[in-house]
C-alpha cells in the first residue's frame, strides 16, 4: 500500500472539472486521504452544498486510484468546517490568474447583512487594470462571478470569494 | 395571486421530532429551490437567469443533505431521493410561502429576499448546535445564503427604488406574500422536543431580528411593510395550499416513472 503522501499525490491528479487548471487538492477540498490495510478512504468537502461537479470529482477520485492498482475506497463527505477559498494557495491562484479567472480576495466574515459595502474593484486577470466593473454575482459555476474590464474590454470570471 | 391555505385531507402525526424538524429545513429549501429552478431558460436577463439558477443549486443541495441526515435520524432506510421523490404533499413540511407558485421576477425576488432574511437567522443560531450533523450543514448553509441574501436585498432596493411599474410589483408582491411570513415562527412541539438532541432555536429572538432586518431593507427601498395581516399556517403539519401537488407532480414523475433510474 502506498504512503499517505503518495496516496495525496495520486488524488492531487485529479482536476476539478470545471476549473482544470486546479487539483482537488490545490482547491482545498480533499480533506484527508487514510489507508486502513488494502482500503483507502477519501474524504472530501463540498465547495458548494449543490455543486455538481462533486460527483464526477468523487468518480474521476476512484478511476484515477484504480489506475494505480487501489479499487478498494470509500468516499465520505464533511461539511465542518465549511470549505472556503482561503485555503486556495498562492501557487493555485496564480494558476488560476493565468487561465484567465481573476482568484479570490479574502473571504469575508462580516455580518449578516451586507447591503452598503464597497466592493473594491476586482482586478483583471489579462490587462491587470483595476478599472473593472462586477456585472453578475453568479457565473458559469457556482463558484464564479462575472466582471467586464473596461480597460481591455474583455468580460471575465472571478472565483468569488467565499 | 389568490392562494388560500386549503386544508389537507389528513395531518400526519409526528413520529419523531429530530426526523420532523430535519424534514421542516430540508422541505422549505427543496421546494424553494424547485421553484427557484423553474427560471432556468426564462429568466427576464441572462445573468439573472444564471443567478436563480445557482441560487436553485445550493438551496436544493442544503435540501439533499438535510434529507440525508433526516433519513439517517428516521433509520427506516429512506435517503434523501425517496425522502424527496416518493412523499406525497401531506408528508412535506415546507412553509406556504416557499410553494406559492413562481410569479413574475419581482414575486420571486421579494420570496427569496424574505426567506433569505429568515434562513441566515436560522443558520447563524443552528451553526451553534450541540448536534455535529446539523451544525455543520448549518455553518455551511449559512455562507451560501447570506450571499444569497446580499443578491435578493439588492434587487429589492433596485426595484422598489425603480421605476413606477417596478415598485408598484414589488409592493403587491410584499402584499401577497407577507401572510405567508408568520408560519416561518411557529414553535410547537417539535422545537421543544429537539433540545434533547442539542438543538435550541428561539424562534422569538429569530423574528425580532428578522423584522428589524427586513424592514430596514424595505424602508430603503420605498415599500410598505404590510399590517394588521391575518397569518396563514398549516406547512408545518402538511396542511399545504394547492399549488405544492402540482409542483410535486412536475418534480417527482421521473423518479416515480423510473425508480433507481441512473444518467
Amino acid at each position: 500500500m502506498p504512503s499517505r503522501d503518495d496516496l495525496y499525490r495520486i488524488v492531487g491528479e485529479v482536476k476539478d472539472p470545471e476549473v482544470p487548471v486546479l487539483s482537488v487538492v490545490e482547491l482545498g477540498i480533499v480533506r484527508d486521504v487514510q489507508a486502513d490495510g488494502s482500503h483507502v478512504t477519501v474524504t472530501l468537502t463540498p465547495t458548494y452544498s449543490g455543486c455538481p461537479a462533486m460527483r464526477t470529482i468523487e468518480q474521476d477520485i476512484r478511476d484515477t486510484l484504480a489506475t494505480h492498482g487501489i479499487t478498494d475506497v470509500s468516499v465520505e463527505t464533511v461539511y465542518s468546517p465549511a470549505w472556503t477559498t482561503d485555503w486556495i494557495g498562492p501557487e493555485a491562484r496564480e494558476k488560476l490568474r493565468q487561465f484567465g479567472i481573476a482568484p479570490p480576495g479574502p473571504a469575508e466574515q462580516g455580518g449578516l447583512i451586507t447591503l452598503t459595502r464597497r466592493r473594491t474593484p476586482v482586478p483583471c486577470p489579462f490587462c491587470g487594470s483595476s478599472n473593472t466593473e462586477r456585472r453578475s454575482e453568479f457565473g458559469s459555476t457556482a463558484c464564479k462571478a462575472i466582471h467586464f474590464c473596461n480597460a481591455c474590454r474583455q468580460p471575465f470570471d472571478e472565483f468569488k470569494p467565499f | 395571486m389568490t392562494a388560500p391555505a386549503v386544508a389537507g385531507p389528513r395531518e400526519t402525526p409526528v413520529a419523531n421530532a429530530l426526523f420532523e424538524f430535519l424534514l421542516r429545513l430540508g422541505d422549505d429549501r427543496l421546494v424553494l429551490g424547485h421553484r427557484d429552478s423553474e427560471w432556468c431558460g426564462h429568466g427576464p436577463i441572462l445573468e439573472e437567469d444564471i443567478a436563480t439558477a445557482n441560487i436553485a443549486l445550493d438551496l436544493v443541495g442544503q435540501a439533499s443533505a438535510l434529507l440525508r441526515l433526516a433519513g439517517e435520524v428516521e433509520g427506516k432506510d429512506r435517503d434523501e431521493d425517496a425522502l424527496a421523490y416518493f412523499r406525497e404533499a401531506v408528508e412535506f413540511r415546507n412553509a406556504l410561502l416557499v410553494e406559492l407558485p413562481r410569479g413574475d421576477f419581482g414575486f420571486t425576488i421579494m420570496r427569496q429576499f424574505l426567506f433569505d432574511a429568515y434562513s441566515v437567522l436560522v443558520w447563524d443560531a443552528l451553526q451553534h448546535a450541540k448536534h455535529e450533523g446539523l451544525a455543520g450543514i448549518a455553518a455551511k448553509a449559512l455562507k451560501e445564503d447570506k450571499y444569497h441574501l446580499r443578491h435578493s436585498s439588492e434587487w429589492v432596493l433596485r426595484l422598489g427604488d425603480g421605476t413606477e411599474e417596478s415598485h408598484a410589483r414589488v409592493q403587491r408582491s410584499l402584499d401577497e406574500l407577507w401572510r405567508f411570513t408568520g408560519e416561518l415562527f411557529e414553535q410547537d412541539g417539535v422545537d421543544a422536543a429537539v433540545v434533547s438532541s442539542g438543538i435550541v432555536l428561539d424562534m422569538g429572538a429569530v423574528r425580532s431580528r428578522w423584522m428589524e432586518m427586513v424592514s430596514d431593507v424595505l424602508q430603503r427601498a420605498t415599500l410598505v411593510v404590510p399590517e394588521g395581516v391575518p397569518m396563514a399556517t398549516g406547512g408545518r403539519k402538511g396542511r399545504h395550499t394547492e399549488h405544492l401537488g402540482h409542483m410535486l407532480a412536475e418534480m417527482q414523475i421521473v423518479a416515480r416513472s423510473y425508480p433507481g433510474a441512473k444518467w
